[in-house]
C-alpha cells in the first residue's frame, strides 16, 4: 500500500541564536501508510506535538520535508488543509458557546452542508456520550466532557487524515474505550489515523505500526507486537517484606519455573505469558516456600520497559502511570 | 468566495455569542463610560467653562473613549483564540486568516453600537441635548463605528501579537488615553503647546469633532465641519485597512 504521510529528516530547533539546547526534531524519518494507524510514541518533551504540527502544516521544519497525500506541507499547505483534520494537546472548544453549537460552528467552517452538519452533530454527541449535554456552555463541562467534544469535532467531516495528538490523555477508561471505537469505525471507512501517545496500550490497541520518538528521531519502529517482543514478555512481579526474603524466594521459583527469576532489592519477578495456569504455578510456589509476599501483581511491558529496552534510558518528565495487570 | 462569506457569518456568529455571553465584559463595557460621563459633568464640569452646556460638549468625548475602550476589548479575545487551542485548530482547516479575526471584529461592531446607544440613553437622560436630524444622526453612528472598526483592527493585531492575557488587556488602558489627548473633553488650545501639535493631528480628534458637529452643532468648534469629517473618514478607513491587512499577516506569520 501507498504511504499517505510521509516525513524525511525533519529537523527543527527553538533555540534562540548561540543558546546551546537541542533541537527538538532532529532528522525524523516516518511513514504512514493509507488507511492504517500509525502511533507516535514518546515521553513529555519528545518532539511529538511538534511533529504533528509539522504535518498538519502548522510549523515550517527548519529542514526536511513532509508530505501529506502527495502535497507537501509547506507548498501545498493549502490542499493538505482540506483533506486532514487535527485535534490538538490543547482542546479546542469555546467555553461561551454550548456543545452543540461549538461542532455546529466547526462543520460550517469545514463547508459541510447543513443538513449534514445537523445529522453529524447528533451523531458524535451521541457517541460521545454527550447528548444530555449538547445544549449546555462548555464552560460547565468537565475536563473529561470537554476533550470529548474536542474530540468529536475534529471527526465532523469524514477527513482522508486526522492527527490526534494525545487523545485519551485525561480521559476515564469508559470515555478512552468510546474513543478508541469511533477512531476504528473512521478507519473502517477509509480515514488514516496519525496518533501520538505515551500509553503503550493505546498504541497497542489502534495501531498498526508504532514509531517510538526519542531525541528527535524514531529510535524504532514496528508493529506493536514486534516492539513488545524486544522489551520482553509480562512478568509477576512480588514484592516481599525484605531483600532477604526475596533472597529466599527467588532461587526456588528459578528451580521450579524454567525461567530465571530477577530480584530488584525485596522485588522479585518472574517472566510470565500471563496465563491462569502459569500464574497460579508461580504462586504456588512462592506459597509452599511459607514466605509471605506483601504484594504481588501481574505486570505487561509499560512505556518505561519499552522506553528503556529500546534507548538504554527511561524518559524524562514522565507522569509516573500505574502499573497495568495484563488480560 | 461563497465560503468566503460563509466563513465570515460563521465567525461572526461565533463572535457574537462570545461577547453577549461574558456578562462582566457587558457590564464593564457600559458602566465605565457612565460613570466616565458622571465624572466629567459632576467633576469637571463646572470647572471647564467653554461658554455652554458642558454635557454637550464631552458626551461624544465620552461616547468615543468608551467606543475605543470597548474595541480594544477585541485584543483580549483574539489573545485568548490564540492562546488556546483554537487558532491551531482553524489554521489546519481550509479557512483564511482573515476570516478568523473578522468574525471578532464584527461582534465589536455590533458590541458598541449597543454600549454607544445605551451611553447616548444616560446622557440625554442626564441633559444631553443632541440638535441633529436623523440623517445627522445615522452620519454621526456611521463616524463612531467607522472609528470602532479601525480600533478593533488595531486591537485583533495586537490580540495577535501580544503572548499574554495581561499585555491585551494593557493595550486598552492605552486606547482609553488616547481620547485625552484630543478635543474630547477639553478644547484643544487649552492644553499645552507640545501636546497641541499631537492633539490636534491625532485620528480621534477629527473624530470628534464630526460627531460634535453633527450632534450639537452649537458647541462644534471647527469652522470647515465637511473638511474635518473627510478627514475623519480618510484617516479611519486608512487606518482600518493598514491594520486589518497587518493583522491578517501576522496571524498567517505566527508559527
Ligand atoms: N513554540 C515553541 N517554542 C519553544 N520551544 C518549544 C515550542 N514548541 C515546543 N517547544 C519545545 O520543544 C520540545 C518538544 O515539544 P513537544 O510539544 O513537541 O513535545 P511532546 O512530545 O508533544 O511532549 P508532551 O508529551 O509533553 O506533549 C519541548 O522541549 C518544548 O519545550
Ligand atoms: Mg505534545
Amino acid at each position: 500500500m501507498a504511504a499517505i504521510v510521509t516525513a524525511e529528516g525533519l529537523h527543527k530547533s527553538f533555540a534562540r541564536r548561540g543558546s546551546t539546547s537541542p533541537p527538538v526534531l532532529d532528522g525524523l524519518d516516518l511513514e504512514l501508510e493509507e488507511g492504517a494507524v500509525l502511533a507516535l510514541l514518546g515521553p513529555n518533551g519528545a518532539g511529538k506535538t511538534t511533529t504533528v504540527r509539522i504535518l498538519s502544516t502548522l510549523l515550517r521544519p527548519d529542514a526536511g520535508r513532509a508530505t501529506v497525500a502527495g502535497f507537501d506541507v509547506v507548498r501545498d499547505a493549502r490542499r493538505v488543509r482540506e483533506i486532514i483534520s487535527l485535534t490538538g494537546q490543547q482542546v479546542a472548544v469555546d467555553g461561551k458557546q454550548t456543545g452543540a453549537e461549538n461542532l455546529t460552528m466547526m462543520g460550517h467552517l469545514a463547508h459541510l452542508p447543513r443538513r449534514v452538519v445537523r445529522d453529524r452533530v447528533a451523531e458524535l454527541l451521541t457517541a460521545f456520550d454527550l447528548a444530555d449535554a449538547a445544549s449546555r456552555r462548555v464552560d460547565t463541562y468537565s475536563g473529561g466532557m470537554r476533550r470529548r467534544l474536542d474530540l468529536a469535532a475534529g471527526l465532523l467531516t469524514r477527513p482522508r487524515i486526522m492527527f490526534l495528538d494525545e487523545p485519551t490523555t485525561g480521559l476515564d477508561p469508559r470515555s478512552r474505550q468510546a474513543l478508541w471505537d469511533v477512531v476504528r469505525a473512521v478507519v473502517d471507512e477509509g480515514t488514516s489515523v496519525f496518533l501520538t501517545t505515551q500509553y503503550l496500550e493505546e498504541a497497542d490497541r489502534l495501531a498498526q505500526r508504532v514509531a517510538l520518538v526519542d531525541g528527535g528521531r524514531v529510535a524504532a519502529e514496528g508493529t506493536p507486537a514486534q516492539l513488545k517482543r524486544q522489551v520482553g514478555e509480562a512478568g509477576v512481579e512480588l514484592t516481599f517484606v525484605s531483600p532477604a526474603d526475596a533472597g529466599r524466594v527467588a532461587p526456588v521459583l528459578t528451580a521450579a519455573t524454567v525461567t530465571a527469576a530477577t530480584v530488584d532489592g525485596a522485588r522479585v519477578r518472574v517472566p510470565t505469558d500471563g496465563s491462569v495456569a502459569h500464574v497460579r504455578s508461580v504462586l504456588s510456589v512462592v506459597e509452599a516456600t511459607g514466605v509471605v509476599p506483601e504484594h504481588w501483581e501481574v505486570r505487561a511491558p509499560t512505556l518505561d520497559d519499552v522506553f528503556l529496552a529500546l534507548t538504554g534510558h527511561v524518559g524524562q518528565d514522565r507522569p509516573a502511570r500505574s502499573a497495568e495487570v495484563a488480560a | 468566495m461563497t465560503y468566503l462569506l460563509r466563513d465570515v457569518s460563521t465567525m461572526t456568529v461565533r463572535g457574537l455569542r462570545l461577547v453577549s455571553r461574558d456578562v462582566d465584559a457587558i457590564i464593564t463595557a457600559v458602566l465605565l463610560p457612565v460613570i466616565i460621563l458622571l465624572m466629567f459633568v459632576l467633576v469637571f464640569g463646572g470647572a471647564v467653562d467653554i461658554g455652554t452646556d458642558y454635557i454637550n460638549y464631552v458626551t461624544p468625548g465620552v461616547i468615543l473613549l468608551a467606543a475605543g475602550f470597548g474595541a480594544a476589548n477585541t485584543a483580549l479575545a483574539v489573545e485568548r483564540d490564540m492562546s488556546s487551542g483554537m487558532v491551531e485548530r482553524l489554521r489546519s482547516m481550509p479557512v483564511t486568516a482573515w476570516t478568523v479575526l473578522s468574525g471578532h471584529v464584527a461582534a465589536s461592531l455590533v458590541k458598541n453600537l449597543v454600549t454607544t446607544a445605551v451611553v447616548f440613553g444616560v446622557s440625554i437622560l442626564m441633559g444631553f441635548r443632541p440638535e441633529a436630524t436623523p440623517l445627522e444622526w445615522l452620519a454621526a453612528v456611521g463616524m463612531i463605528l467607522l472609528f470602532v472598526g479601525w480600533i478593533t483592527w488595531l486591537a485583533a493585531l495586537v490580540g495577535v501579537l501580544v503572548r499574554s492575557p495581561d499585555a491585551a488587556g494593557g493595550f486598552s488602558f492605552f486606547v482609553m488615553f488616547l481620547p485625552y489627548v484630543s478635543s474630547a473633553f477639553v478644547p484643544v488650545d487649552t492644553l499645552p503647546s507640545w501636546l497641541r501639535g499631537f492633539a490636534e493631528h491625532q485620528p480621534v480628534t477629527p473624530v470628534i469633532e464630526t460627531v460634535r458637529s453633527l450632534l450639537a452643532g452649537d458647541v462644534a468648534t471647527v469652522a470647515d465641519p465637511g473638511g474635518v469629517a473627510a478627514l475623519a473618514i480618510i484617516w479611519c478607513l486608512g487606518l482600518g485597512l493598514l491594520f486589518a491587512v497587518s493583522a491578517g499577516l501576522a496571524f498567517r506569520a505566527r508559527r
